[in-house]
């Protein structure tokens, strides 16, 4: 006889699992509709690879596998995908998440789909690889994808592998039948199990002893392999991974380690059938065997069933009485949770449904006050103190909670049922579980935004820093200029030229009798000094030169607007190339340099006209009359002016005015976006140009109007 | 030497006293400057109790002038989006008695939201966000960048066309937990009236 050990704590809650066991294992059948949840399994959510519309058959991969972590989903039987959308699936929030949903054809037409007449031929990563392309995940609950466990790690030889048949929750018997009725496949797929993981020492199916016709089952078919069929007493919770290793072996998984630490792997016995048929047959998970039971079933009893069946499918086949029922919980009395809906789809971890009657599970009844007594310390099975994490856990004191192991906690809910107080303790452990990882979270997250904003500081002090150099730079050059242009002199000659063409202007508007006496270029804004210079004109005082200096200043603007017009353009098609959102600014800078252009030349030519239609009279009468030739200068001129300067001032006036305007509200939009204390000044200059634009145009009109008249 | 000092029992104690406190006067002057501290401990230990927001409901710029303010001896109860929780934590490391949150409410968790369409791409919450959380450029269009903001709201007001809103972070399968059970209560009803139990 082998030895077992024992576990700390543990209780004996009523096992009620005859209910179920008196008929064999039916076929659950096709519901008309299957809803399949994309992570029915521990880690990444599968990836869906079909689309809606598209008819998919029995067995055919519906969403691959994402990440290291992570199960495909297929088909469990053919039909048509109506949908992939959230719906509720088995989850405690009740939440939903994306789900493909297929409507069933009731064909039920296979993929085609071959297994391996001989697996011992295979590499251990080939038959690793049919486990994970088959999707199978653990079935005991956790649902831990199987092909990552068995694939081990090579510094971790395994010596034991367990296979676990416990089943120690009250109610549930998938696992029981599945030993009375499969007992061939669960030892096949043991084998297959032997044969990837290879333990060194022994290989152990640990079976609590109030499952006598599945243990026998099990022995007659491992008769003669080296499968031992271990028998222990039956309490709850011995299933647990970590309990049924202590108790198999007497070894303990660390805190916070995995089996394979200690040398050990662990799988479930309906994990063990789903690989048998996936590598003897190639069917990947699509079905398992699933209990419906609690007194509001009138036929209580195992299902094989289709992944994505209905809850209420299920439910309308075991004859269950809504009205008799006190809530729905999926999985076991212990450590289920309670379905709201039953539209929920059946996955690969639900072991079992169950519809108790107010009688058989009440509502618990309230908590009362502490008692200090001790007997959830005493039903722990992981030795910790329950008490002392309820008192902490009320208070939010994390670092106890975690001094005290909580962590450990495999929330069984023995210490909830042992509690005379009716306190909820697992309740307040897995809250706080995710308080402090929550916590955790957070406080990554703060770091996280504390570097950030450290750098954003940084950044900014560097920034100001380099501004605070360029400026510094710009002032010592303009300092150096001023410096040079002091020590060369160049200024004070610019200055003295200055003078002297005023002084010369001056001299000729008075030798050429100009009626202003006092019209120093200096106080004459530009409108005037034109005006002065018109009339010096019109005086004919000098003409010669000033209409050869007029053409020169023309033949200038011509030139330089030209220039400009080239340099918009080229703006204009690079904004174009790079799809800036400028383009319109470019275009309309363009056609204004274009509209300058042409005036400009218009400006010359009329000019270079009036000088010929004065020229070819000069030399003639230069030799006839100085006299006439002078009126008749005179006139030449005057007409030139009429032509050019009145009406094509105000206009330039207004067309300049126009510009400025342009330029201004540029500046202002500008100030708006970045905040600058600037906008009210750029909004009263943007108010002034504008009045005076009003003006320039009422003077332009009332001059049309003159001259029409 | 040693007779004179045998002899004269009130100078060699003097002498002895003096010699200590020279020496251990030494040791610690040399001890002061070799293992000086840079900053102020404590305020390094409070501001890693702050939620590190930079939402600036303190009244400070941000949450290390609040951690110096505290270390200074101003209040710890003004931390919105820390709320209850800082508050105990900052009483706590502070030797402190915990006061109520110095704000209507604590801040639920959120996070900032632009709505693409109406975003004019002035880029004053992006000068505005204190953990460069905001991408886009001018005249194009902003979006959050939602694992990294941090819900402070400091986006929001500068928006010209008010297009952010603070959306308060929704539960997620994967961000679900099971809730708290509430605290057992008294079972007999006469207890639970608050009436009876003054009486």
């Amino acid at each position: 006889m082998r030895q077992i050990w024992d576990i700390h704590g543990g209780i004996h809650p009523p096992e009620n699992k005859h209910q179920s066991l008196g008929e064999k294992i039916q076929t659950a059948g096709i519901p008309s509709q299957l809803i399949l949840p994309l992570s029915q399994h521990i880690g990444a959510p599968a990836a869906p690879v079909v689309n809606v519309g598209d008819r998919v058959l029995k067995g055919q991969l519906i969403a691959e596998a994402k990440g290291f972590v992570s199960a495909p989903v297929h088909a469990p039987s053919s039909g048509t995908v109506v949908a992939i959308e959230p719906r509720i699936i088995p989850h405690p929030s009740g939440m939903t998440a994306p789900c493909v949903i297929i409507e069933t054809d009731n064909k039920d037409e296979w993929i085609a789909h071959k297994g391996l007449s001989d697996y011992t031929g295979e590499t251990k990563e080939t038959l690793l690889d049919i486990i994970r392309n088959a999707g199978i995940a653990g079935m005991g609950g956790a649902g831990f994808p199987s092909a990552v466990k068995l694939a081990g790690h090579p510094s971790k030889p395994i010596d034991t592998l367990i296979i676990n048949g416990t089943e120690c929750e009250p109610y549930i018997t998938a696992d029981d039948i599945l030993m009375r009725e499969r007992a061939e496949q669960i030892i096949a797929g043991v084998k297959i199990l032997q044969y990837i993981v290879q333990p060194s020492e022994q290989t152990l199916i640990g079976v609590e002893d109030n499952k006598p016709e599945g243990i026998a089952a099990l022995q007659a078919a491992a008769a003669g392999s080296n499968i031992e069929i271990v028998v222990f007493p039956t309490k709850y919770p011995s299933g647990g991974e970590k309990q049924l290793i202590q108790i198999l072996t007497g070894r303990e998984v660390p805190s916070g380690g995995l089996p394979a630490d200690i040398g050990i792997v662990c799988q479930n016995i309906g994990t063990a059938v789903a690989i048998h048929r996936a590598i003897e047959f190639g069917e990947p998970l699509i079905s398992r065997i699933t209990t419906v039971t609690g007194n509001a079933c009138q036929q209580p009893r195992n299902y094989e069933t289709l992944l994505g069946t209905p809850v209420q499918y299920l439910l309308d086949k075991s004859g269950f009485d809504s009205s008799r029922c006190s809530r729905l919980v999926m999985g076991g009395p212990m450590m289920g949770y309670t379905l709201e809906d039953t539209a929920t789809p059946i996955v690969k971890t639900s072991n079992c449904v169950l519809a108790p009657t107010r009688d058989e599970l009440p509502a618990p009844p309230p908590a009362q006050a502490c008692i200090r007594c001790g007997m959830c310390a005493e039903a722990c099975p992981v030795s910790l103190l329950p008490q002392q994490m309820y008192w902490f856990s009320r208070a939010q004191e994390h670092d106890k909670l975690e001094e005290h192991n909580l962590f450990d906690c495999i929330e069984c809910g023995a210490c909830s049922y042992a509690c005379p107080s009716n306190i909820p303790l697992v309740q307040y452990y897995r809250a706080s579980k995710a308080e402090i990882r929550q916590a955790q979270q957070d406080k990554a997250k703060a770091d996280r935004s504390k570097v950030r904003f450290e750098a954003r500081k940084e950044r900014i002090e560097q920034e100001e820093a380099e501004k605070e150099a360029k400026r510094k730079a710009r002032l010592e050059a303009a300092k150096a200029k001023q410096a040079s242009a002091a020590a060369g002199d160049s200024k004070a000659d610019a200055i003295q030229a200055a003078i002297e063409r005023s002084k010369a202007k001056k001299a000729a508007q008075e030798g050429g009798n100009a009626p202003t006496e006092n019209a120093s270029p200096e106080n004459l804004d530009p409108a005037q000094a034109a005006i002065a210079r018109a009339q010096a004109k019109r005086a004919g005082g000098e003409v010669d030169e000033t209409s050869e200096q007029k053409t020169e200043r023309l033949e200038k603007q011509v030139a330089s607007t030209e220039k400009r017009l080239t340099a918009a353009q080229q703006k204009l098609t690079l904004a174009q190339e790079q799809g800036d959102d400028k383009v319109a600014a470019f275009a309309t800078a363009v056609e204004k340099t274009q509209a300058k252009l042409d005036s400009s030349r218009q400006e010359l030519e009329a000019h270079l006209a009036s000088l010929k239609s004065a020229a070819p009279a000069e030399p003639p009468q230069a030799e006839l009359d100085p006299a006439q030739a002078a009126i008749a200068r005179a006139m030449a001129a005057r007409e030139a002016q009429a032509n050019l300067s009145e009406t094509d001032k105000l206009q330039q006036n207004v067309s300049s005015l126009e510009t400025r305007i342009a330029k201004a509200e540029q500046k202002l939009a500008q100030a708006k976006e970045q905040g600058a204390e600037t906008v009210g000044v750029l909004e009263d200059s943007l108010a002034k140009l504008q009045d005076k634009l009003a003006d320039a145009r009422q003077q332009l009109e009332n001059h049309n109007l003159e001259s029409q008249s | 030497m040693i007779e004179f000092l045998t002899e004269h029992g009130f100078i060699s104690a003097l002498i002895a006293l003096v010699s200590l406190g020279l020496v251990f006067g030494a040791l610690l002057g040399f001890a002061s400057v070799k293992f000086k501290t840079e900053g102020d401990p404590i305020t390094d230990q409070i501001e890693s109790l702050l939620p590190q927001t930079q939402c600036g409901q303190c009244g400070y710029p941000g949450c290390r002038p609040y951690a110096e303010a505290i270390a200074g001896g101003d209040e710890i109860n003004k931390c919105p989006p820390g709320g209850e929780t800082t508050i105990a934590a900052l009483s706590d490391l502070l030797g402190v008695e915990a006061k109520p949150l110095d704000a209507a409410e604590e801040n639920i968790p959120s996070v900032a939201f632009i709505r693409e369409d109406e975003c004019i791409g002035c880029t004053k919450c992006i000068q505005a966000c204190p953990v460069d959380a905001i991408l886009g450029s001018a005249k194009h269009m902003h979006t959050v960048i939602a694992s990294e903001c941090t819900g402070c709201d400091l986006c929001v007001e500068p928006c010209p066309v008010d297009c952010i809103e603070m959306r308060p972070i929704a539960t997620t399968l994967q961000t679900w937990h099971w809730p708290k059970p509430t605290p057992a209560e008294d079972i007999i009803a006469s207890d639970r009236d608050p009436n009876r139990a003054v009486a």
